[in-house]
């Protein structure tokens, strides 16, 4: 973008950021709570730049991140079953289950596609009709209308061979958990742009409303975080706190509803595990009775029992935002991205690869 | 996974519901049935997944960089 334009704003942002802390006589706490932002962070230096004045946490951002242990144990269930075939987006490959991951299924034989849409999974099913393809739903809001697009579709056309492993979160429920835990100690959030899109401004109007906490809904260029800094700052001094929207050329107000249709032609909310968080209410994404022949979960019941997060790791902490990356004992001497022990470390989008990679200074 | 890819409209299929698009010189297909608004060649498209979600509103974006620069002139 426009580098001169972003030098000045930086320029005006640590001012702000240093006059803020001023006034208030501590520093200032935000979260950003998408992953995509956590690794715009740090990419672009701006946490280790805003480090003195503020601290900017990550949340639960990370779609594979916040998958639950028994979930990632369940897809490799599958990955083992003759005549199965997994197609997956590529992110999830390499996260450890209890006791392998996707990679180290294929490398004893499993099948496994890595696609870039549930698209392409569809059209994969629909070359090989000997084959059962199950594609693993993982995602917020953003990739659950294409999947209720692709299940509709292989309805049309009558494609038995094709089933989804939903294991989809929906952003705002989690953020009500999150702000309900008094331990939280956050002055603003920085919400997910691409979220935002399907979803609209409105929905994350009860941050503002009903917890006093200001919000800005940010695109993924570093001049539009600073923006959404500037933004929370201003609110922070003024005692002010709105939901605002902070990526007009692609955020309205009541979101895309087309996608929104989609979404609820197929899927209905129910109650979902996240890593980290345990059980919240209505965060998930189960099949609607008409789409039921397409549930994977209910097509090939796997026994799998319940699993704890790998020993050490403290994803759930770090997806919390009760402590940053770097404060696990695992970090960067045990877990790195080479050979990860937890999910934000593997994921591009994960809080500690983020840190890792590029560093929070 | 939750990366959103903007690319601008080099081909369109009204019929089919798909788009071509270019971003960082790659080219690729792209359904468009989630987007409401009539496509043009040369708008931007907001990719997840393999489909379009959103159309960018090149007006919209003009006005933040103005807004932007406004802020950049403030003496803090
Ligand atoms: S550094 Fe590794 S072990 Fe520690 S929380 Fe992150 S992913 Fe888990």
């Amino acid at each position: 973008m426009n580098i001169e334009l972003s030098k000045k704003l930086l320029d005006q942002l640590i001012k702000l950021s240093g006059s803020v802390s001023d006034k208030l006589d501590r520093q200032i706490t935000l979260m950003e709570v998408c992953g995509t932002h956590t690794t715009a962070i740090s990419k672009s230096g701006l946490r280790g730049l805003l480090s003195p004045y503020m601290e900017l946490l990550s949340g639960p951002g990370c779609p594979v991140c916040v998958t639950d242990q028994t979930d990632i144990d369940r897809m490799l269930a599958f990955a083992r079953l003759p005549g199965v075939v997994i197609a997956s987006f590529g992110d999830m490959i390499r996260v450890p289950g209890t006791h392998a991951s996707l990679e180290v299924e294929r490398a004893r034989g499993a099948r496994i596609e890595i696609c870039y849409s549930p698209h392409e999974a569809l059209s994969y099913a629909v070359q090989h009709i000997d084959k059962e393809i199950v594609f693993l739903g993982v995602g917020f809001e953003t990739t659950a209308p294409a999947v209720a697009l692709s299940v509709m579709e292989a309805k049309a056309l009558g494609i038995i061979n094709y089933s989804v492993l939903s294991v989809h979160k929906l952003v705002p429920p989690a953020m009500k958990v999150l702000l309900a835990d008094p331990e939280l100690n956050v002055d603003g959030f920085i919400l997910p742009g691409h979220v935002s899109v399907i979803t609209g401004r409105k929905v994350f109007d009860f941050i503002a409303s009903e917890y006093g906490i200001p919000a800005v809904i940010a695109g993924f260029e570093p001049i539009d975080i600073m923006e959404a800094i500037s933004l929370l700052l201003k609110q922070i001094v003024d005692k002010k706190a709105e939901t605002i929207n902070g990526y007009t050329r692609l955020v309205s107000e009541e979101g895309n509803i087309r996608a929104k249709n989609a979404i609820e032609e197929v899927f209905e909310p129910e109650d979902a595990s996240w890593r980290g968080f345990g059980l919240i209410p209505e965060s998930g994404l189960v099949f609607k009775k008409a789409y039921a022949g397409f549930d994977a979960a209910a097509r090939f019941p796997v026994e799998v029992p319940y699993a704890s997060p790998p020993e050490g790791c403290s994803c759930g902490e770090v997806l919390k935002g009760k402590i940053k990356p770097d404060q696990c004992p695992l970090f960067s001497i045990v877990c790195t991205p080479a050979d990860p022990t937890g999910p934000c470390m593997v994921s591009s989008e994960g809080a500690c690869a983020a840190y890792f990679n590029y560093g929070d200074e | 996974m939750c990366l959103g890819i903007p690319g601008k409209v080099i081909e369109i299929n009204t019929q089919e519901n798909w788009a071509v698009i270019e971003a960082f010189g790659v080219k690729s297909k792209i359904y468009t049935p989630l987007i409401e608004e009539e496509i043009a060649i040369g708008d931007y498209l907001m990719v997840h997944a393999g489909y379009a979600i959103g159309k960018i509103d090149t007006e919209e974006a003009g006005r933040t960089l103005k807004m932007l620069e406004e802020i950049a002139q403030i003496d803090a």
